[in-house]
């Protein structure tokens, strides 16, 4: 399916998403020389990488397989101990995962005994703050569409619902920023866009600082404020650009988006040194 | 049809399901050879001189007799004794086998070390510790209550341990990229995921407790199944002997059954789960 010529998703997008009853200041991270190995024959994975992300914004990591976005993010989410540097967020350096900055994985990896609510409610049992569970599950369910679904088992989702499950998990806390490391990779073309345009609108609304990890040039250029492009072998950034795009021509197909899944398409490919094509 | 050329629908291509009615049917019709062959084994006692004297065995004079014991209050008086110690023994290999189980299953080198001698002290039988449980024991319930744990607490660790070697290290990922601490992942990650296999290691531990409970009651003890059967016996009060053994059968089958029922209820696979 041809991404820049999409108008026939603008007439079939899913309503519009409500906002969450508290906006949060979305978190500001900046990596610090980081490089990473992990086993010393094999080579660093990462070499000094060096970036900052601001409040609220949407960023996108684009490379090929294997030049190290889910090792980086899983630094960004506290998971994985850099070998050297650090990463700082809203001022504090991270050294274990937190509430406050969550992490979606390729695959949703529900807990198949618990129901589609009590799962979505694990952060908030984990903080501490069950009492919120109430009002906040049925919140983030309905954020993804899925409050119908609350008591159903997790396993009798399709993959789409089980990955909107994972999505209302993560959104449930409250977090100041959500990691997704191509959360929606094994998704239907349908199903991916309208999660595409849901998560971004969902951290603007609610002010959340996003990172997307992903290999589809149409992805980052409809979600993201910014890019960074990875070469690999060791991972470097080697572009960090901006998509200056309205929410309007992200979604809609317009030239301008064309314009720039062409020119972001163009570095991509100088970089993973591949031959133009489309995605 | 017979239309060879047709492709099976997937109907017929499927497993058959037995029906509910044919099973039970045929747990019956095992019932029936059972207690066929137990009539037939009583018919040729009592056909035999020599062996005349046992001819209460059979089922007839058991049945009778066990259906007294059951209104004289007799059959409850001496089963609640024994399923207190195999309660009892059961609650402490559980107690051991589980912690020590999750432990060898998550720390590779606690299960390297252990390995060895785990599987020495298994293949021990239980029977063989009645000597130093006698000496090490000042009552004799205590000592047989440890004959019951040291035959017990091997399946129920064994099974532990390979459920937690199953778990889906997404699963804790999951749990730590959440904020879970150690007893969060312990008893919202870890015991969920692998309830399946310590109730299957638990009946599997009946199964051996029971086994081992007989015998382990001829020691000392003025109570229980086991001592029933040995009392039985000097007494020379066959039918009693054989009413006794039928109730040993029934309660250990009714354990068994119950367990089963459990591991159902706790099982969260779905046959149809992706
Ligand atoms: N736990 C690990 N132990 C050793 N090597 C690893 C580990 N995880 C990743 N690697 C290696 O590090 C490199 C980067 O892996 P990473 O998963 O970060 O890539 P990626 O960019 O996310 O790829 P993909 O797009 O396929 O998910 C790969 O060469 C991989 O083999
Ligand atoms: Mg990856």
């Amino acid at each position: 399916m041809n991404v820049t010529n999409a108008k026939d998703f603008a007439a079939a997008q899913q309503p519009p998403v409500k906002p969450r009853s508290t906006p949060v200041l979305g978190a500001h991270v900046a990596v610090k020389s980081l490089s990473h190995t992990y086993r010393k024959s094999d080579g660093r994975v990462l070499e000094t990488v060096d970036f900052e992300i601001g409040h609220g914004e949407v960023v996108a990591l684009l490379g090929r397989s294997g030049c190290g976005k889910s090792t980086l993010l899983h630094m960004l989410a506290g998971l994985t101990k850099p070998s050297e540097g650090e990463v700082v967020i809203n001022g504090n350096p991270v050294r274990e995962p937190s509430p406050k900055w969550v992490m979606m994985f390729q695959a949703p990896s529900l807990y198949p005994w618990m129901t589609v609510a009590q799962n979505a409610a694990l952060g908030l049992r984990f903080g501490r703050r069950s009492n919120e569970i109430a009002t906040r599950v049925p919140e983030v369910l309905s954020l993804v569409d899925l409050g119908s679904f609350a008591d159903r088992n997790a396993q009798e989702l399709s993959g789409g619902q089980q990955q909107r499950v994972a999505l209302a998990r993560s959104l449930a806390p409250s977090p100041e920023m959500l990691l997704l490391d191509e959360p929606f990779s094994a998704l239907d073309a349908f199903t991916r866009r309208s999660l595409q345009q849901d998560v971004r609108k969902i951290a603007k609304d609610l002010g959340l600082t996003l990172v997307i990890v992903t290999h589809d040039v149409g992805e980052a250029v409809r979600m993201a404020d910014r890019v960074l492009v990875l070469k690999s072998n060791p991972g470097r950034i080697a572009e960090d650009t901006k998509i200056d795009l309205s929410d309007d021509e992200r979604n809609g197909g317009s030239d301008a988006f064309a314009a720039e899944h062409t020119r972001l398409m163009g570095l991509y490919s100088r970089v993973a040194e591949i031959a133009e094509m489309p995605d | 049809m017979t239309d060879v050329t047709q492709s099976p629908s997937p109907a017929r291509v499927g497993l058959p399901r037995l029906p509910k009615s044919r099973s039970l049917l045929n747990a019956m019709l095992g019932l029936a050879i059972l207690m066929g062959l137990w009539w037939l084994g009583g018919w040729a006692v009592a056909d035999n001189p020599r062996l005349f004297a046992f001819s209460n065995f059979a089922p007839e004079p058991t049945l009778t007799r066990l259906w007294q014991m059951i209104q004289s209050g007799e059959v409850i008086e001496m089963s609640v004794p024994s399923l207190e110690r195999v309660g009892l023994g059961l609650i402490y290999a559980v107690a051991i086998g589980v912690p020590v189980g999750i432990l060898i299953g998550r720390a590779p080198r606690v299960n390297e070390i252990s390995n060895v001698p785990f599987q020495f002290l298994r293949m021990i039988s239980p029977l063989s510790w009645m000597p130093i449980a006698v000496l090490a024991f000042d009552t004799w319930d205590g000592a047989i209550v440890f004959l019951i744990i040291m035959a017990a607490v091997w399946p129920i660790l064994f099974s532990t341990a390979a459920g937690v070697r199953r778990i889906d290290p997404a699963w804790l990922k999951v749990a730590r990229n959440l904020g879970a601490n150690p007893f969060h992942t312990l008893f919202v990650v870890i015991l969920p995921a692998i309830a399946v296999d310590i109730l299957t290691g638990i009946r599997l531990a009946l199964g051996v407790a029971w086994v081992v409970l007989v015998p382990a009651e001829y020691l000392g003890v003025t109570s229980g199944l086991g001592y029933a059967i040995n009392d039985a016996r000097d007494t020379l009060d066959y039918a009693r002997l054989a009413a006794t053994v039928v109730v040993i059968g029934i309660i250990g089958f009714g354990l068994d059954a119950m367990a089963g029922q459990l591991i159902r209820k706790f099982n969260w696979v779905r046959s149809d789960g992706h």
